[in-house]
């Protein structure tokens, strides 16, 4: 019998040598000093063809109808302006629709690069690359008209008392724990429809999203609700959204270039204006 | 006292009467010079299997490191440092996990044994209670999970009966209660059916009631064959505690996700994994306990 506990020894090392050594990936920079960005001199997964991805499914004002392949919705909007920028024509533009941690798995990505409200931080850039900016998010609480605690709040300590909830992997959760930092431990959900069920059955006081989700979801998706508020732009890090692309890509500077573009030429603000709503005004919570 | 005509020899009679065969659980005499070879045999075997052991795993881990995408898998699965990162908050969330096991797991082994106990009735008037936990078997054993924890756990609420609460700790609990309480019947009427008719008859023979020869003769043996599969149910039941946290709970899993979305790394769900294994060792090593001691007393216990 002692003998069986002496077998499990050299296992237990084994993992844990598996662990101990630290990883060394030395990828080289890609260099370039003059930027080709055409079709045919980008790396790509499928030559000939951009392929993008995004979430499935996709959500509004960032994809209209879970269908990015119409040109609807902020985010597709901007994936078509970056590729028409790189000169591919829509045609040429493929959608592939992977989960969240496909974006940070290892190995070969399945695509060029890829779109879902990620925010950057400087963790998350160690692991994928990020393009500039494509857009910058305010922080909003959404909660239902009747629930007046919630719905009246005008200060960050009006929140401190109320059940929260977020969707995982959103820079909200950050927010809520780092800026509001309740009384009650924040609920988590998979996706907003989670939250959203759970804020019309009650369990959840107000949800706390990104503002043109805020705006959406008043608008279109749960009546009798409304956006209490948001919070600065400036309360936190990681607003900033970012195209995803593989660690190291050769695409990583002909994005930014073309974002760049995009900005100057002013049609970035342009797609903004006409998928997010900036008409709807949202109070500033306070301290 | 007559020297007993089967012993072996007379240097070994007065050991073998000092120790009396047959007693469930006693060691029979064994020669010492026999005894001491065999514990020789086992120290050779345990360090024969010690070095191949050790042999084979060396040989796979400098397989595995020799792979030219293993130093990205590492990073991505087990970095050291987010290792300990992690470890202390989703070991705090695990928290959540086991607070809703212990609770289903007491509330589902009665609901198990009355569920075989009906659909093992006979009487044609209890055949309502044949149908209802027949059903209540096929549908709750052939739905997935996520399914049940879905639909009491966003669904019920939102029914909005009034005084009903939206916890839905308790919901996502009872969603496991009646899925694994399905199962824990099948686990339940499998043992009933083995304890052989005879022994019913004997019971009922002996002036025991139909009842009575169920409660003290039948449920007796029947619930101590089938503990190692209750305890397979229990093991399965611990790592479905996650799916309480698509209703919003941060429990261990989801934890390790939001540490995972953060630093776009798979580690934190190896640390909920070794976790979840470190929680099943002490369930799994009971089961090993109790099948043992049953061998013991079933194999060594037969007259000689």
């Amino acid at each position: 019998m002692p003998g069986k506990s002496l077998l499990l020894l050299p296992l237990a090392a084994v993992l844990l040598a598996a662990c101990a050594a630290p990883a060394s990936t030395a990828v080289p920079q890609a260099s370039g000093s003059t930027l080709a960005c055409s079709p045919s001199s980008v790396p790509l997964v499928t030559p000939g063809t951009l392929t993008v991805s995004t979430s499935k499914p996709a959500y509004p004002p960032y994809v209209m109808d879970d269908n990015p392949a119409s040109g609807k919705g902020f985010e597709s909007a901007v994936a078509y302006a970056v590729a028409t920028k790189l000169g591919f024509t829509p045609a040429q533009v493929k959608w592939s629709f992977v989960t969240f941690e496909q974006s940070y798995a290892p190995g070969a990505k399945p695509f060029d690069f890829g779109l879902q409200q990620v925010s950057i931080t400087p963790e998350r850039a160690k692991v994928i690359d990020f393009s500039t900016p494509y857009y910058s998010a305010n922080q909003a609480v959404v909660a239902l008209t009747k629930n007046t605690a919630a719905s009246s709040a005008t200060s960050v300590a009006d929140l401190k008392q109320l059940k929260l909830g977020v969707q995982v992997g959103t820079t909200s959760l950050n927010y809520v724990t780092s800026v509001i930092a309740p009384t009650q431990q924040p609920y988590v959900f998979n996706d907003t429809d989670g939250a959203k069920r759970a804020l019309n059955n009650g369990t959840i006081d107000a949800i706390v999203v990104d503002l043109p989700t805020a705006f959406y979801i008043t608008a279109a998706e749960i009546p009798g609700s409304t956006v209490v508020g948001q919070f600065k732009g400036s309360d936190a890090a990681g607003q900033q959204w970012g195209l995803t692309l593989a660690k190291n890509s050769g695409l990583t500077a002909c994005v930014d270039k073309a974002l760049a573009d995009l900005t100057t030429s002013g049609e970035l603000a342009k797609i903004q204006d006409q998928w997010l709503s900036t008409e709807a005004k949202a109070p500033y919570f306070t301290q | 006292m007559s020297p007993d005509p089967s012993s072996p020899g007379p240097a070994q009679t007065s050991k073998a009467r000092s120790a009396p065969a047959g007693k469930p659980g006693s060691t029979p005499y064994v020669d010492p010079a026999r005894r001491a070879q065999s514990r020789r045999k086992t120290r050779r075997d345990v360090t024969v299997a010690s070095v191949s052991l050790v042999l084979f795993l060396t040989l796979v881990v400098i397989l595995v490191s020799r792979l030219p995408g293993w130093p990205a898998v590492q990073a991505a699965f087990f970095d050291p440092q987010i290792f300990r990162s992690s470890f202390w908050p989703v070991l705090q969330a695990l928290v959540v996990n086991i607070k809703i096991f212990l609770v289903a797991e007491v509330v589902i082994l009665p609901l198990g044994l009355v569920v075989a106990l009906c659909r093992r009735s006979t009487a044609p008037v209890l055949l309502p209670l044949r149908f209802v936990a027949t059903v209540y078997t096929d549908v709750f054993r052939g739905m997935p999970t996520l399914l049940v924890v879905f639909l009491l756990g966003f669904g019920v609420p939102a029914l909005n009966i009034p005084g009903l609460t939206p916890d839905p700790l308790i919901w996502g609990g009872l969603a496991l209660v009646l899925s694994y309480g399905a199962y824990v019947g099948e686990v339940f009427r499998a043992g009933l059916a083995s304890v052989h008719p005879s022994q019913t008859m004997a019971a009922r023979s002996l002036g025991l009631s139909p009842l009575q020869a169920t409660r003290f003769v039948v449920l007796p043996q029947a619930v101590r064959r089938v503990v190692p599969p209750l305890l397979n149910d229990f093991v399965s039941l611990q790592k479905d505690t996650a799916l309480v946290g698509v209703l919003g709970p941060i429990e261990a899993l989801r934890q390790a996700q939001i540490i995972s979305y953060e630093l776009f790394n798979f580690t934190p769900y190896v640390v909920a994994a070794l976790l979840f294994i470190a929680m099943t060792i002490p369930l799994a090593r009971y089961t090993d306990w109790l099948q043992s001691r049953q061998e013991r007393r079933t194999s060594v216990a037969a007259p000689a």
